[in-house]
This record gives C-alpha cells, structure tokens and sequence, in this order.
C-alpha cells in the first residue's frame, strides 16, 4: 500500500524554455478533461458570438477600459458571480464524493483531485467570490451614496479589478494546467512546504493569491481615501450612510490586514523557491509562526466579508421599513469596536495547537466580546423593523433570513470561541457548519439582498420578482437542509476534509446534506433565470424614477442607471438620511446653471498590467525563469511608460449635462404624472 | 460542570435524536467535561438567541405593510433605555460565558494533569498516569508505551480508570490527534511535543483519527482504540510483548515512509528514546538532535567546525523523509552528541521541575495531583549529568 504520491510529480527534468511545463501537465482524468473540451467549446462559442456581432471594440471601449466606477463594481460583480458558479461546482462535486464513499466504497474522486477540489472551493468561495462581490458592491454605491462623481483613484479602480481577475484566472488556469495545491485553502506548511507539496499545485496558489493580493489591498486604499476626502460638503462623518461606514471599516481591515497575507506567502515562496527556513520542519523554521501569522490576516478577513453586508442589511431594513435606522450611532461605534477587536482574536482558529491556559483563554473570550457589537447590531435592525411599515420586497426577505440564520451561525461561533468545546469540535463539520452559516447566511444571503436592492439603480429597472422568491425560497431551506446535517455529524465527531468513510450510520446524513446542495442549486438557477428573465422583460419591470424603494440615501436621488457624472451637481448634506430629507425638504431637480464636468479617461494600461502579471505569475509557477524576467521587466516599463500618458482627463461640456438632465427631467415629470 | 440530566433533554430534540453524538455522550472524564461545556454554553446563548428570533418573527409579522392597524412611527430611532438594555444584556451573557470559559479552559488544559478521573474520584498522590507516546507518521499513528516497552500501529489499547498522559509528535507534517469518546483533540506537529492527560472511564472500542488534514492519505489516518479492564489490558501488553517484534531506528525509518491502511502491528521492544529522536528529528543514524543543535547555537555555535558540519540539510526539503534518497551526507551530522560538550540540554524536558505555576489561572486553585509534583522533587537522575566542560569551542573537530 505504500504510495509514492509525495515525490512522483517531480520526475521531469525542466527544461530552459517551457520550465516544469510538459504535456504532463494537461489534463488526464475524463471529468477535468470533459470539463476542459466544454469550456474551450464554450470560450470558441462566446468568442465567435462577439466576434460575429462585432462586440469586441465595443467591450474594450466602454468596459475593459472603464474607470468609471459603476462599470467597474458591476464587472466585479460578474467576476463574482462566474467564479461562485465554479465554487459551486467544487461544492457539489464534494457532496457527492462523501455521500458516494462508504462501505469500502472509495467514490468516484481520488484523493488527488478530492484534495485540490476542498482546496479550490476554499479558495475561490474567499478570495474570488466574496471578495468581488463586495468590492463591486462597495465601488458601485460608496461614491454614489456619498455624492462623488467617481472614486479617488480611477485608474487604480481598473487596475485593481484587472489584478484580481488575474488572480481569478491563474486559479481557473489551474484546472487545466497542471494542478491547484491540496492542502486546505490556507495551505499550512509542512504540508505546503516544497518537500511535501513539490510539484505547481501550491505555487498557483501562491501567485494568484499574491496577484490579486494586489488588486485588494489597492482597492481598500482608493475607497479608504474616496470615503474620507470626496464626500458631499456637510456629510460629516456622522452624517454618512451606514454603509459608507462598514465600507470603510472593511477597507480599513483591508489595508492593514492584505500586507500581512502578502508577507507571509512571500516568505512561503522563499522556502520554496529559494531554499529559506521559515517554516520548515528544521533549520530553525517554525510552521506555527505561519498559522499565526496567516490566521492575523485571516481573522480580519472575515470581518472585510461581513462589514459591508451589514451596512446593507441596515440599509435595506430602514429603506423597507420606511424609518429612520434605530440606533445610528451604536450602530457605527458597534461596527468600529468589530473593527478593532477583529485583530485580537485570531489565535481562536488554533486553541488545540497547544498554547496555555491563560492564552487560549484570553482569545476565547476576545471572541466572545465581539459578539456583543454584533447582537447590538442585529438588535437595531430589530428595533428599526419595530414600529415601522415593512414592506416585504425581496432585499427585505433577504434580510430576514439573514437575521434568522446569522443568529444561529453567530451562536454556535461563540461556542466554538470555549476553548474546551472547541477542542472537541474544531476542525469538526460543526466548524464546517458554523462558517458556511455565517458566510452563507450573512455574507451571500447580504450579497442577494443588495443585488436585488441596487440593480434597478445599475440598470433601470427592477428584478423579476417570481424568480426572485422562487430563487429565495430554494436557498433558504436549501441552505439548512445542507448545512443542519454537518452539524450533528460534527457532533458525532466528523471531521473535515475526509474523502471516505467507515460508519454506514453517517451516510444518511450526508445524503439529506446533498439533497441541501441540490436544493441550492436550484436556487442558484433560478437567480440566474431571474436576471435573464429580467433582462428579457426589462422594458415591463423598467424604473423611471430613480427611486424604486422610496430609498433614504444619495445614490436613490440620481437617475437609473446614474450618468457617467452620477450627479450634475454636487448635492450639500443637511442630514443623515440625505434623500430622504431632500425629498421631505420639497427640493426640486436644478434646471439650469450646468457647468462642464471633469471626468477622468479610460486607458487599457490596467488590462495590459493584470494580462502581463498573469503571465509573469504563470512563468514563476512553473520556473520558466526567461519569462518570468522579461515579464516582470514589460510590467516595469509599462508602469513607467504609463507616467507618461498626459490624456488623463477630459471635460463633459455643460449643453451635454444640460441635454441628459433635461432628458431626466422630462423622465421624471412623465413618471410623476 | 455536571450536566447530564440537561444534555438528555437536548437529545430528546428529534433533530439530535439517536444520539451517536459522541462528543456529547463519551466514555471519557474529560470529553464528558468538554461535552457538557458544549451543552452549557449552548443553554446560555439561548437565553438571548431564541427571544431574538422570536422577535424577529414577531415584528416582521406584526409590522407587515399590509398591517395598517399597528403603531406607525417613521421618526422613532432613539430610545436610551433600549440601547442600554441591548448592549447590557449581551454583555452579561458574556461575562458569565467568560467566567465559565476561563474556569473551564484552565481545569480542562490539556496539559494539566488530571486532578480526578471521574467526578467525585480524585487521582491519588500515589497513582502514577500510564504514558503513551503517540507519533503521527505518513498517514498512520504510531503509539509507545515507555512503561510496558512495547509499541504498536494503529492500535491504541488504554487501561479504563487510570489517568493517561499523552505525549504527542509526528514525523513529517502537521495532524491532529484526536479520540473523541476519551478527550478533545490536539496538534502533532513534527519537531515538537504536545501533551494531553485523559482517561477513560468505561471499557469498549472506540474510534480515534487524525483531524488535522494531512495529505493523500489523510481520510484513511484512523486507529481502533481499545479501552480495557486494567487486567485486560495486562494481558494484552503481554500478549504484544510475547509475539511481536522490535521497534528499532531502522525499523521505524521504514515505517514512518508514506503508506496507506495499515494493518494493526505490535512490538514486543522498543529502542529506548526513540521518542526523543522523533521528536529532535534525529531518528536517522549519524544526524545531529535538533536539541544539541539548539544548544550549541545557544552557546555561540561551534565556529568553523558548526560551518563544516552544517550543509545542505536534505531531510525537510528536497526529499521528505523516507520517499526519496536520503543522502547520506547532506545532513547536519552528529558529532556533538555527547553529554560532556552538551551538558544539560541532553536532559529531556520531561525530567525537569515542572512548574506547577504555570497551570493555574487567576483565581483557580494549583491542580493537586501527585504525580508530578512527586516528581519533579524525586525522579531526576539525568539533571545530574556532568555540567559541561570548558571545551573550546572554537577549535575545530578533530
């Protein structure tokens, strides 16, 4: 039974111009290669398709090129959604493999694809699915809400969204080309040391996470300065939408905790590459330091998921209960004391590795403390849903759910945060359970809602409703259908990541799990057939105000979809809630007195940027050294080269302004009448 | 910390019914302890969990839009009284759970020694722990037992009652060692030793395994685990000593190579320190014990006789152990293994004064048990080995 599994990925000696690369490395396995011949099918097809309606000057022009923000959060958000299709997919495929893997049976994946599929879906769920998502959510609506005309650093926006698709892409490469790390989606060393893991699985993992590191952290910076420096003049910090402010909490966290990833996979690809000790067994090398420091970025992390998602639940709450939100002020000093705490509390990812009493304690109850803020949070939606008049659309389902769900995952986190308990629970399904029911009941359900809330504003008109409910009422029970069974087998003592099976008591619930999964999937489908429905009738379902919900902030007074300039004027803040206080004011549209508005131009340097580093990273991953300079060299200089692109910027003349917002005008008049 | 009448009702949920929930019913003091933590800390959540979702319900009902009876008020977003009540009550939820988390984690550290090992049976001054050696290897567990000399694979055989003291390493990455009817789980991370002290407390098999993801073989790293009568388990130690064979340097080298489903195996004699070498990474003949490695750089390193000596080492990196060719003279060789230029730090760990300091928290008394207190003050022949010599460090080895 001795497999040699460890060192047999090594064999081919590299050669000068391919590197590690070979034929080798192309998919073998029929289910990677089926999926390998649909895709570049599927790719052909849609290439043919825009090729044939000649789209591609068009996509270039208006889209890839884009800084305008609105373009570039709705870009991200399709990242987002084709990369949780692939996620997905990863997901099923593991509930199949576990319901199919017992009695000797030993399923249909081996342990070389089974491993990278739990590390893909990880990896992919975090950093290309909910990242996109909420950073597309946060870059359409923050400068809108806030009065801006675009964020602080336009081009670096198209960047950054170039640099995490990248990364998106390296990963995708993955499947094709070689393999992606099976390690577990934070690819702890020993285990993703060079010794146990020779061959690119975990170096793709490396460069795509380090490429779209990149794209992140600058993201955070330009929405972190966007929110400070460009708000409307009299929008005090304390008169900024709530989820302006869990916006900024999120990039916050994301400046100060991204760094810290980037080190330490930096100093993994040192061991790696070059032979360092950082985190080997000997030489000094400690593979705890990486838990650690890989657990202070990614504490964090959870918390630049949520944040935003609770700015929008707080925003939907008060929109569709027709209130002021109750608690404006705990609600923001609640999301600042999250913020902060989020940083001391990572060692709880690791209370059995050994640490005394005293620590483990002290984390335990850090994380406990943070629950505090978020009961005080859900407690003020409560209180905004009291006394008020709900009207339940679906972001309003949406957040209901969330409130029901979140607050089950919220309680068995806090018990996971006992030290004792954890000890004999960690790694556990439980565990499982209780972090997909966070990221899937607050992350996913909050994504949902905001899609639902925001895309008539993106797009001028609403989402078909049927679909909508019956897309909701598949997830939601989908989600505890999938997810109630992993926690009894957490109780039963279950652990992670198996690939098979001993007890026939446990399959039952691993088959009423998988019908969970299905059930998602169908809801999936049935979003995916709300958008196109929606699409299709959109001229049926078509928003004319501007103003779908009888919203309470800024990006609710422009038209739908805003124009490029979001607003003609700068509005002057007098309140919180700043439309609604517009709208209760009487103030009427400007007619007259536009002047010619500054905008910034579009440029291809970010497509060409995020292309190159694509290349540089695919070289590095697999030791194409000639490539892997001269890309890194074409990045230099084409950074350098675009210093000295002067068209920066150009001017919308004041009779275009005039013509749109007349335009609007008469829009609105027709609707009001 | 007891429980039990509780935890049955839970069980009675028909969600939760049939209860093969291990970690809630076990067969072990400690995982009982752990378990009923579990089901406490639950209890406590749901004092405010369950009014917060019966409110929700509520208000989304009763504040329908369609609703045009209820209380209107689009202005109301204030209330003192209710912001109070809102972080208070959260906060004492908390400051109870804290309370019960600080007591509970310092009395069920893992490395504290068993004060009891049932509720009301408190261990004896005189009640020595029965130690195991665990090793995770390559996708199966290896377990030593110092006091009877033998070993086995993929076989943990414990006597029921008496306290059991784990100490816990692996050879080549990180796993989790875990029996979920005796106690919580912990790390066995290769170059390091954890403990863990449990017992358990009725006879039968059981299923242990490694919860920490390993690699390919990892859904296959399991073990059966025999909790016996104390004659019972006299009977199997000498049965292993009767038939099996010796556990030597060499033969673990070939043991601890990646393999798969291995069957369970016994070995009536042990190398003596064989744990030791495992856990200093210096199983392999000729190869210099992370330890003495330690202290020399403790020391100042050994000048240009350290620089010789410390090449390439290939054990971690370029070919993990037991898979590729282990060459033979890449390695950082053990030519300083001797007590005189090594003094003390040849001394396990194990053999020095425990600090019982350490396993206390604020306000919790110093756990009582006898066995390491007794002896830290009377077992440590090896803290008398001769203190080092002023050897020159800086000379070349000859």
């Amino acid at each position: 039974m001795t497999t040699d599994a460890v060192v047999s990925t090594s064999a081919a000696e590299p050669t000068f111009l391919l590197g590690k690369l070979s034929w080798n490395a192309l998919p073998h396995d029929p289910i990677v290669l089926a999926t390998m011949v649909v895709v570049i099918i599927g790719g052909a097809g849609l290439f043919a398709l825009v090729t044939r309606y000649k789209l591609w000057g068009y996509l270039w022009k208006e889209w890839f090129t884009t800084v305008d923000h609105k373009k570039i959060g709705i870009m991200y958000m399709i990242l987002g959604l084709v990369m949780f299709l692939r996620g997905f997919a990863d997901a099923i495929m593991m509930r199949l493999q576990q319901v199919m893997a017992f009695g000797g049976s030993e399923g249909y994946l081996d342990s070389h694809h089974y491993d990278q599929i739990f590390t893909a879906h990880g990896v992919i769920m975090i950093f290309f699915v909910a990242m996109p998502f909420i950073t597309g959510l946060m870059n359409y609506v923050v400068p809108l809400q806030i009065g801006a005309r675009d964020v602080s650093f336009p081009f670096l926006n198209n960047f950054s969204f170039w640099m995490t698709a990248a990364g998106a892409m390296l990963t995708m490469a993955s499947l094709f080309v070689g393999e992606f790390a099976a390690t577990g989606w934070l690819a702890y060393p020993p285990l993703s040391g060079i010794s146990y893991s020779p061959s690119v699985g975990v170096d793709y993992y490396i460069w795509a996470l380090q490429i779209a590191g990149v794209g992140t952290t600058l993201s955070g910076i330009n929405l972190i300065v966007t929110i400070l420096k460009m708000r409307a003049p009299g929008m005090g910090l304390m008169k900024m939408p709530i989820f302006t402010w869990t916006s900024l909490c999120a990039n916050i966290l994301i400046v100060a905790s991204f760094p810290v990833l980037t080190a330490v996979l930096s100093l993994l690809t040192l061991d790696r590459y070059v032979g360092t000790n950082f985190f080997t067994n000997d030489f000094g090398g400690s593979s705890m330091m990486y838990v650690n420091l890989i657990w202070i970025w990614g504490h964090p992390e959870v918390y630049i998921l949520i944040l935003p998602l609770f700015g929008v639940f707080s925003e939907v709450t008060s929109t569709f209960s027709g209130k002021k939100l109750f608690g404006y002020t705990s609600m923001v000093y609640a999301t600042v004391v999250i913020t902060i705490l989020s940083y001391v509390v990572w060692l709880h990812h690791f209370f059995t590795m050994g640490s005394g009493a005293s620590v483990n304690s002290f984390f335990g109850i850090t994380t406990m403390v943070i629950s505090i803020p978020t009961g005080a949070k859900l407690f003020n939606w409560l209180f905004t849903m009291y006394r008020g008049r709900i009207r339940f659309e679906l972001p309003m389902m949406w957040t209901v759910a969330f409130m029901l769900t979140f607050t089950i995952g919220g309680m068995t986190g806090v018990l996971l945060a006992v030290p004792p308990a954890d000890f004999v629970l960690h790694n556990s399904l439980f565990l499982i359970a209780h972090f997909h029911n966070v990221i899937i009941g607050g992350v996913l359900f909050g994504i949902f809602a905001a899609i639902n809330y925001w895309w008539p504003k993106a797009f001028g008109f609403k989402l078909n409703q049927f679909w909508g409910k019956v897309s909701f009422w598949c997830w939601v029970p989908g989600f505890w259908v999938a997810f109630a069974p992993l926690y009894v087998l957490g109780l039963m003592g279950v652990t992670r990541r198996m690939r098979v099976f001993d007890d026939p008591s446990l399959q039952i619930w691993f088959a009423i799990a998988a019908v969970g999964a299905f059930m998602i999937a169908a809801g999936i489908a049935a979003m995916l057939i709300q958008f196109a429905v929606s699409i299709w009738k959109r001229e049926a379902l078509a928003e004319t105000t501007g103003d779908p919900w009888d919203g309470r902030t800024l990006e609710w007074a422009t038209s739908s979809p805003p124009p490029a300039y979001n607003f003609a004027f700068t509005p002057r803040i007098h309140a919180l809630d700043a439309w609604y206080d517009m709208k209760g004011a009487g103030v009427e549209h400007p007619a007259d007195g536009y002047k010619d508005i500054h905008m910034p131009s579009n440029t291809g340097t970010g497509v060409i940027l995020a292309a190159i580093s694509t290349v540089c990273g695919f070289a590095l991953v697999w030791h194409i050294w000639w490539l892997a300079g001269a890309s890194f060299a074409a990045l230099i200089v084409t950074a350098i080269a675009h210093t000295f692109n002067y068209k920066r910027d150009y001017y919308i003349p004041a009779a275009e302004v005039a013509s749109t917002e007349a335009a609007r005008i008469r829009q609105l008049a027709s609707a009001g009448a | 910390m007891r429980a039990r009448p509780i935890m049955a009702a839970i069980c009675l949920l028909p969600l939760l019914s049939g209860c093969g929930m291990i970690v809630l019913d076990p067969a072990g003091d400690v995982a009982r302890q752990q378990g009923d933590l579990v089901v406490i800390s639950t209890l406590l959540m749901l004092i405010i969990i369950v009014p917060v979702m019966a409110l929700t319900c509520w208000f989304a009902w009763k504040y329908r839009a369609a609703n045009t009876q209820a209380t209107y008020k689009p202005d109301w977003d204030h209330s003192t009284q209710l912001e109070l009540l809102i972080w208070a009550v959260p906060l004492l939820i908390i400051i109870c759970l804290g309370a019960v988390t600080w007591v509970g984690t310092h009395l069920l550290d893992p490395y504290r020694p068993l004060a009891r090992t049932a509720p009301g049976q408190p261990v004896g001054a005189d009640v020595e722990p029965l130690e195991v050696q665990v090793v995770a290897l390559h996708w199966k567990w290896l377990f030593i037992y110092p006091e009877q000399g033998i070993a086995t694979v993929n076989e943990l055989a414990v006597p029921e009652g008496r306290p059991l003291k784990f100490r816990i390493s692996s050879s080549s990455v990180m796993n989790s060692f875990y029996v979920p009817a005796m106690a919580g789980q912990i790390y066995a991370m290769p170059g390091m030793e954890t403990k863990l002290h449990a017992v358990f407390n009725e006879t039968g098999n059981y299923e242990g395994f490694s919860a920490n993801y390993s690699g390919a073989g990892f859904s296959n790293m399991r073990f059966g685990v025999r909790s016996m009568t104390p004659t019972g388990f006299e009977r199997w130690a000498a049965q292993a000593k009767n038939r099996g064979t010796t556990l030597d340097r060499a033969t673990y080298l070939k043991l601890e190579r990646p393999s798969e489903k291995e069957p369970v195996r016994r070995y009536a004699t042990v190398e003596t320190g064989l744990f030791d070498r495992v856990v200093n990474m210096c199983v392999e003949p000729g190869k210099m014990c992370m330890h003495d490695m330690m202290a020399i750089d403790q020391r100042g390193g050994m000048g240009r006789a350290g620089l010789y000596n410390v090449r390439e080492l290939s054990y971690d990196k370029f070919a993990a152990r037991g898979t590729g060719a282990t060459a033979s003279d890449r390695y950082i060789a053990e030519n300083c293994s001797n007590p005189e230029l090594l003094g003390t730090s040849l001394a396990r760990v194990e053999d020095q004064p425990v600090d019982l300091a350490q396993l206390t928290g604020a306000g919790l008394s110093r756990p009582r048990s006898g066995p390491l207190a007794a002896k830290s003050q009377t077992d440590k022949p090896s803290s008398a080995r001769p203190a080092l010599t002023p050897v020159s460090l800086t000379e070349p080895a000859s």
